[in-house]
């Protein structure tokens, strides 16, 4: 069972009261640019057996969309965090690389 | 003008937990920002209670205002106040950015009370009921069986659990139904 903690309205919810929203911190191509960066933005996800960065929405809950940090094959959860973000906060990346100190993020690697 | 009538109409199962459904009742959804000093001021201008803590509500007995979201509030108020209140809900807040909807009929309301009434909701719904952790004050959204609902907790220990008109037959069975089967111990 998975339990994330909404960080709008502090309820630990368990997974049915949630719906997943895929990969986090996507970056919305736009006017001009290439076909490939398109197809990444549409198509191109990472796939994970391990740490994972997500969009949740707590869905029966306060309706709102939030951004989870987890381990996809333990399913322990290193944060949760507002989605109005564009990386994960240090306190979750602390709490990433204490259990993998070699971890890194694309977008940061 | 055309007979209201709730969902239910005020169908009871009365027992040692007793489920009813509370007829025709006020609701209205607010949004808007609570930060807005405007915003605010309306609320409780129109209501008398404050904007309430993340997952409380605010009662005086006749109307309540519930927590639901970090922009949204529901007000729970008398059925034949609802139209004046959204009218002047409106005028207070025109020209801002807000939403105010007349959900009265498209919602139903529920009371659950009773000596197990905590064990007969928590069948339900994956929500810790223990006494120390949802105390009297307290709001949550969550589900009840397969369908959205929102619940709190009054002073005497009952709750009010209020869910889509749609499913308001399938709540109330359900309820009812944990109701008959006994408590479980849990809590
Ligand atoms: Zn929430």
């Amino acid at each position: 069972m998975l339990l994330l903690q909404c960080p709008y309205c502090g309820v630990n919810a368990e997974e049915t009261e949630l719906a997943a929203g895929g990969e986090a911190h996507l970056k919305r191509a736009t006017v001009g640019d290439s076909d490939e960066a398109f197809e990444g933005y549409l198509f191109m996800r990472e796939n994970k057996k391990g740490v994972h960065l997500e969009r949740w929405r707590h869905a029966y809950g306060c309706g709102k969309w939030f951004l989870a940090a987890r381990d996809t094959a333990t399913l322990e959860v290193f944060g949760t965090y507002p989605a109005q973000t564009t990386e994960p906060p240090a306190d979750v990346t602390e709490n990433i690389r204490a259990k993998y100190p070699d971890w890194s993020w694309k977008e940061t690697a | 003008m055309s007979n209201a009538v709730s969902a239910l109409n005020g169908k009871t199962a009365t027992g040692p937990v007793t489920v009813q459904e509370l007829g025709l009742t006020g609701m209205v959804t607010l949004r808007g920002d609570f930060e807005d000093e405007g915003f605010a001021a309306a609320v409780t201008q129109l209501t008398g209670l404050q904007i309430p803590d993340v997952r409380q509500f605010q009662t005086d007995g006749v109307k309540t205002v519930l927590w639901m979201s970090p922009d949204e509030l529901l007000v729970v108020l008398p059925y034949t106040e609802v139209n004046a209140f959204v009218t002047a809900m409106n005028d207070a807040l025109a020209g801002s950015h807000y939403l105010v909807a007349n959900v009265s009929d498209a919602r139903a309301i529920f009371s659950v009370s009773g000596e197990f009434a905590t064990e007969v909701l928590g069948k339900n719904a994956p929500v810790d009921f223990e006494a120390s952790q949802f105390v009297a004050g307290m709001v949550r959204r969550s589900r009840v069986g397969q369908v959205a609902a929102a619940y709190w907790k009054l002073d005497d220990g009952s709750f009010r659990v209020v869910c889509f008109r749609s499913v308001a037959e399938y709540v109330f069975g359900l309820i009812a139904t944990s109701a008959t089967a006994g408590p479980v111990g849990v809590y």
